[in-house]
């Protein structure tokens, strides 16, 4: 990678990071905490809707995040040409 | 001996066993393979590592039990959410740096992209926490001994003791992650059968995930019929800002605990840290997910069998606990000090938060098999992360205090012998811990995570993301965040100040605070003082790409 392509792959690495980190505030402190009372008002399968989130809906989503995460970069990788990975580095 | 006793024993030689054996196959002989298996686990097992290291006999046992009783039942959410959400921090914005700079431990991370001194309160800081935690797990191996077994807790420590020096000292870190993996196969299966027997069994729907939702709104007139706020109602127990504090502070000390993050070396690179991260958490949501139902269900139960029951029909678990001293009158005193005919209401008792998973299928009508596999299952959890733990504490004595500071010429044989002797002392100490528990070993637990989230996670992610983040910046914004937050729990916690804190602000959620004063400091300080080496610069620079780089590999043979 050249510089230029250093630059645009980091970029795109943090766009990445930003977009996950946002759903990932909204789920838990805000649906979970911030708007748990009005979402708590709409009831589905016997969840309020907040309750729901704090206990089940955050953690289904942090899941999906580092999943879509991982995929994601694997694609960024491979499009910047990364297909070896750096393996044998551990010292002390 | 019962039925109970029979089949508990026999899941717990069977586990232990394949333990041993586990174990005797993936001894090692070199440091690498000691301190980080070689680097070499694949990402799914060493996901299961991850979550078996991560998910202690605190989460096996007491969770679901905090979740029922410690609040209304949302309050426990912040458990649920912090300790989870946690790992998108670690998998975003840790892992997959920290395994390109290619380090043995934490310390080892702070001490080269900082300095020693930040070294070295990075290698007390980590001590601290693993032996705090320790010390719980080891009470856990002690509860599950006595009630199960009927031996007495100190010969209950001992045995767990004897198994992890096994399987520790000899295998370093590659025995502890294949027996890790071994360990959460174990707990989840003890942990879901239950969980699914009784949601089936109550709903008819056999995931506990779905099935507790049709019980809610029962729950919800029990309590309220009861006196005490409904069980889903938002900030029933804890008001808005300390539920966003303390979620926050268990979320960033998740993604600053020495022995989580340390697991991320023992992945084969860096695609696989990441995978490795995507692992743990879908095995840790398993259990996760889980808990809030076990927690409904059982609640349910509870307080239908126990409200307005004569003590003499109680069903049976709760003479078996109230025995042994885990469930007693709400003043404390023994529920033998009742009159034998006296009848019972939901408020007058108090039910210890660690019994309910354990006492689960019992509370259910489950077989006596199941409840001996529940057991088996807790002391699985507690083993695996006391091992983890035992580690971070042999690895930070041996390879930075001994092979940094003390005798840099050691040869590597010298190095892991120094690092066996270090696991034994770890593990004699932390046994006895066990045995004689501080009395707030259960709040300081609760702790370690706003000291994590106030000590090390700024410092990691400004070292990875800032090229400018200095040295002493580092060490200051460590010790303002660390100080800061030591106060204000000392202030507040009830055995040494009981004040009320700022803004009513609980101890617990501190932590995020005191990360706030950490970032700010470290950040204000770096402006003023001398900056990182350009070949720091370069190396920080480095680490983003995950490739295969030059730089990375002269660092690692201290070329540069």
């Amino acid at each position: 990678m050249d510089e230029h392509q250093r630059r645009e792959y980091w970029r795109r690495n943090l766009r990445l990071m930003a977009v996950l980190l946002t759903i990932w505030a909204l789920v838990s402190f805000g649906a979970g905490i911030l708007f748990v009372e009005p979402l708590n008002e709409v009831v589905v399968a016997g969840f309020p809707l907040g309750f729901w989130f704090a206990q089940q809906g955050s953690i289904i989503t942090f899941v999906i995040l580092i999943a879509v995460y991982v995929t994601r970069m694997d694609k960024l990788d491979a499009e910047f040409g990364i297909d070896e990975y750096e393996e044998e580095v551990h010292h002390s | 001996m019962s039925d109970i006793q029979t089949w508990t024993l026999v899941f717990v030689v069977l586990t232990f066993s394949v333990y041993i054996f586990v174990a005797y196959r993936s001894r090692v002989s070199t440091t690498s393979g000691f301190y980080v298996a070689g680097g070499g686990i694949p990402a799914p097992a060493n996901g299961a590592a991850i979550a078996a290291d991560w998910m202690s006999a605190a989460s096996f046992i007491s969770m679901a039990g905090i979740i029922a009783f410690a609040g209304n039942g949302y309050g426990g959410s912040v458990y649920l959410m912090g300790w989870t959400g946690g790992y998108v921090l670690l998998a975003l914005l840790l892992a997959p740096y920290l395994r390109k700079f290619g380090k043995y431990t934490i310390p080892d991370f702070v001490g080269d992209r900082y300095n020693e001194t930040a070294r070295l309160v990075a290698v007390v800081a980590a001590i601290v926490v693993s032996f705090v935690y320790v010390a719980g797990q080891m009470a856990g191996v002690g509860l599950v001994f006595t009630r199960f077994l009927k031996v007495d807790p100190t010969t209950g420590v001992i045995i767990g003791m004897a198994i992890v020096f096994f399987y520790a000292v000899l295998g370093g870190m590659k025995g502890i992650t294949w027996t890790q993996v071994t360990q959460y196969t174990v707990l989840i299966i003890a942990y879901l059968i239950p969980a699914v027997a009784v949601s089936a069994k109550v709903t008819d729907v056999p995931v506990p995930q779905i099935g507790f939702g049709t019980i809610l709104a029962e729950l919800d007139a029990l309590q309220a019929e009861l006196g005490i706020p409904e069980y889903t109602a938002a900030f029933g127990s804890t008001n808005m800002l300390n539920m966003l504090l303390i979620t926050a502070s268990l979320m960033f000390g998740t993604a600053g605990l020495p022995h989580v993050i340390v697991r991320f070396y023992t992945a084969k690179s860096v695609r696989a840290a990441r995978y490795s991260a995507l692992w743990a958490l879908f095995f840790i949501a398993l259990l996760y997910t889980t808990a809030p139902s076990v927690a409904a269900f059982s609640k349910l139960q509870i307080i239908e069998d126990v409200n307005g029951t004569a003590l003499s029909d109680m069903p049976s678990w709760f003479d078996t606990w109230s025995e042994v001293g885990l469930i007693t009158q709400a003043d404390g005193s023994a529920i033998s000090a009742l009159p034998a005919d006296a009848t019972v209401a939901y408020g007058d008792i108090l039910i210890n938060n660690d019994i309910i998973v354990l006492a689960s299928p019992e509370i259910g009508g489950l077989p006596a098999p199941i409840v001996g596999l529940v057991a088996a299952g807790a002391l699985a959890a507690a083993l695996s992360t006391a091992s983890g733990l035992l580690l971070v504490i042999s690895s930070a004595v041996a390879n930075d205090v001994y092979f940094k500071k003390i005798n840099p010429q050691a040869t590597e044989a010298r190095q892991l012998m120094v690092g066996r002797i270090a696991m034994a002392g770890a593990i004699v100490v932390a046994g006895y811990l066990g045995i004689n528990p501080p009395g707030f070993v259960a709040q300081v637990v609760a702790l370690a995570f706003g000291l994590a989230a106030a000590s090390f996670f700024p410092i990691l992610v400004l070292g990875i993301f800032w090229k400018n983040c200095t040295a002493m910046g580092a060490t200051a914004g460590m010790l303002a965040g660390l100080l800061t937050t030591m106060a204000y729990m000392l202030w507040t916690i009830d055995i040494y100040g009981n004040g009320d804190g700022i803004f009513g602000i609980l101890e617990t959620g501190f932590g995020t605070i005191g990360m706030l004063i950490n970032f700010a400091v470290t950040i204000i300080v770096s402006q003023f003082t001398p900056k990182p080496s350009p070949v720091m610069q370069e190396l920080v620079e480095e680490i983003r790409y995950p490739g295969k780089t030059e730089l990375v590999a002269k660092h690692a043979q201290g070329e540069v």
